[in-house]
């Protein structure tokens, strides 16, 4: 079986600011939730399911330090499909439905959502524009019969969901799915040695353009800061007196 | 101006209120709106729809709808959307939305922006606010094409008012059999709970990692709740370690929640945490850590050990 997984480049999420109305990168990690979907492809490898593990990117140069980090991981080959657009979900889920064709995974799994952009829609697009099965916000997942379909238990507000989807389908991963690995030294040494492959669009064959813009980012108002309250009773005789909620 | 389509979630015995929130964008919006059910055995939903000003309550109803499976859904949606004509499509943010919606906007060819919280005109063109980088930013964004799909976050739109006059309800016919078929429903965990929905509530209670096991969050973050009449709500830490179920975690990937009073008890206060009470009226957190950041956004903060402060507020509680 062939994995293909896809991760996005996103500022450190314990590191972003917003100066001159842009969000400003001091760092860049691989956003958490395709982490999670690297570890999944690297499991379901380990326990003799899988053959290969192919990584995907769309970014500029910059982000070969994250394809470092995948190939570290253990990832077998990496591909970026160099675009330095700001791109939105739809043109990135067309640019990623080109990668699979020419791919042709059993299974492609990635994030359920991007931390920087927080869209969630990447996974259930591409599923659409390839008219494959998805299963969402997945923290489980079992290959069934000679690996035709996956068994998902997937997280959703009413609490757990199983589906069962054919196979080739798409999986986005939720955060319980499991807990990536740190990368190993050697692990790092290896990956130095791993050709990154760059395609563009036009190799690609495929004409995207995004449809929606940014137009300005801000930080939310401050809330107010509050009062620290001594004991039980000042708390209690404030909610009902000053805020009256009680 | 074209109709909205506005997809309505229910759980199959009744409409989930705050979808039906994105009724209060679409009117904002301006134009007339159409409300979409999909099910089986659709119609007391269909009928407890029709007093909300649409100009119809639009039904798909059949077996093959009976689970709310994407690839089947979101055919249906966009087959609706092609067939009336419609420009925008709206739904509520929520886990069904987040599933099935993204996939019609790809089947329909067009853009999508989640969790809408403001719109704004300039110039006769609207751009939408968003929160982004878990809710620390808000984008001001613009689409482009007639047809767009947009999520509107529930606590940012106020519920709207059920008090026009009937709509018709009319039925959606499509082709059951062609219906893509990949994708099959196998079980669904059935929980009750006698406390209020935690989107719904006038009070949320959350616990995090030091309350320790099962039984404790339940007597101590179920116990205050409780004394107060109100829901339930947990950190990842939380749920990752088995203390509550994962539709208990509310933030940047769990539930937002904009409830009368929000009360955090061993809770640090991660952005991906606040990401998700940010809009609460007032917000009491117990922390034994001063420096906590959660103290940072609450209203009212109480510096000390929750195994002590938890029993005595439940007691005075209960007392007055
Ligand atoms: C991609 C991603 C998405 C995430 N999404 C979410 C999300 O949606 N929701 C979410 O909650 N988290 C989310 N997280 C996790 C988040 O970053 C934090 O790790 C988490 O919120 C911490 O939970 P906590 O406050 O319970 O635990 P901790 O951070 O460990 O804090 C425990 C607090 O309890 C206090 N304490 C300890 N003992 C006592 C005592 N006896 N009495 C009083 N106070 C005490 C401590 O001082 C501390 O402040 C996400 C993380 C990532 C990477
Ligand atoms: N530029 C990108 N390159 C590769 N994958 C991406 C990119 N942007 C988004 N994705 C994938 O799409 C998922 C969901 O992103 P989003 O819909 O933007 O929240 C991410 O977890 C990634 O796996």
């Amino acid at each position: 079986m062939k994995i293909l997984v896809s991760f996005k480049s996103v500022p450190d999420p314990n590191d972003v600011a917003v100066a001159g109305g842009a969000v400003s990168t001091p760092k860049s990690v691989i956003n958490s939730f395709d982490e999670i979907a690297i570890e999944e492809a690297l499991r379901i490898r380990e326990r003799g399911e899988a053959t290969e593990i192919v990584g995907a990117t769309i970014g500029a140069p910059a982000v070969d330090e994250q394809i470092r980090a995948a190939l570290a991981m253990g990832v077998d080959r990496a591909v970026r499909i160099d675009d330095s657009r700001a791109l939105d979900p739809y043109a990135v889920s067309r640019i990623l439905g080109a990668m699979v064709k020419k791919e042709a995974p059993h299974v492609v799994i990635m994030g359920k959502q991007a931390v920087d952009d927080d869209s969630n829609q990447v996974g259930q697009m591409l599923a659409g524009l390839l008219g494959w099965p998805q299963a969402t916000f997945v923290s489980k997942i079992e290959f069934l019969d000679n690996k035709t379909r996956a068994r998902c238990t997937r997280e959703t507000d009413a609490g757990l969901e199983v589906v069962e989807v054919n196979l080739p389908a798409i999986i986005t991963t939720d955060l319980r799915l499991n807990e990536p690995r740190y990368v190993s030294l050697p692990g790092l040494i290896k990956a130095r040695r791993k050709p990154i492959e760059v395609l563009t669009c036009d190799q690609l064959g495929v004409t995207v353009r995004p449809l929606t813009t940014v137009l300005s980012i801000a930080r939310p108002p401050k809330r107010a800061a509050g009062t620290r309250v001594e004991s039980v009773e000042e708390l209690i005789t404030k909610l009902k007196q000053e805020a009256k909620v009680l | 101006m074209a109709e909205s389509l506005i997809l309505i979630e229910h759980d199959r015995q009744q409409v989930k209120r705050p979808s039906l929130h994105a009724i209060t964008l679409a009117q904002q919006l301006g134009g007339e709106y159409a409300l979409l059910v999909l099910g089986h055995g659709m119609d007391g939903i269909a009928a407890s729809l029709v007093s909300y000003g649409a100009s119809a309550v639009v039904v798909a109803d059949d077996p093959a709808l009976a689970e709310p499976l994407a690839d089947r859904y979101a055919t249906v949606i966009a087959e609706a959307a092609r067939k009336r004509g419609t420009k925008t499509i709206l739904g509520t943010s929520s886990t069904f939305s987040k599933d099935v919606l993204p996939r019609a906007a790809a089947l329909l060819d067009a853009p999508m922006i989640t969790d809408v919280v403001a719109i704004e005109e300039t110039d006769g063109s609207i751009s939408y606010r968003r929160p982004i980088n878990a809710g620390s930013m808000f984008a001001m964004v613009k689409v482009e094409g007639d047809r767009r799909v947009l999520t509107v976050r529930a606590t940012a739109f106020e519920p709207p008012a059920a008090n026009a006059a009937p709509c018709p309800i009319s039925h959606f016919d499509f082709d059951a059999a062609s219906l893509p078929n990949g994708m099959q429903f196998i079980s669904r965990e059935e929980r009750k709970s006698d406390r209020p929905d935690l989107t719904e509530a006038r009070v949320v209670v959350s616990g995090g990692r030091p309350l320790k096991d099962k039984e404790t969050f339940e007597r101590l973050v179920g116990g205050l709740a409780d004394a107060l009449g109100g829901a339930i709500g947990a950190t990842r830490a939380a749920v990752d370690a088995g203390m509550a179920p994962n539709d208990y975690q509310i933030g940047q990937t769990g539930k937002i929640v904009a409830p009368e009073l929000y009360i955090a008890l061993g809770i640090s206060g991660a952005i991906q945490h606040l990401a998700g009470i940010k809009d609460s009226r007032i917000i009491v957190a117990i922390n034994k850590d001063p420096d906590a950041p959660i103290f940072q956004m609450a209203t009212y903060a109480l510096v000390g050990d929750l195994y002590q402060i938890v029993p005595q507020l439940i007691e005075s509680i209960r007392r007055a």
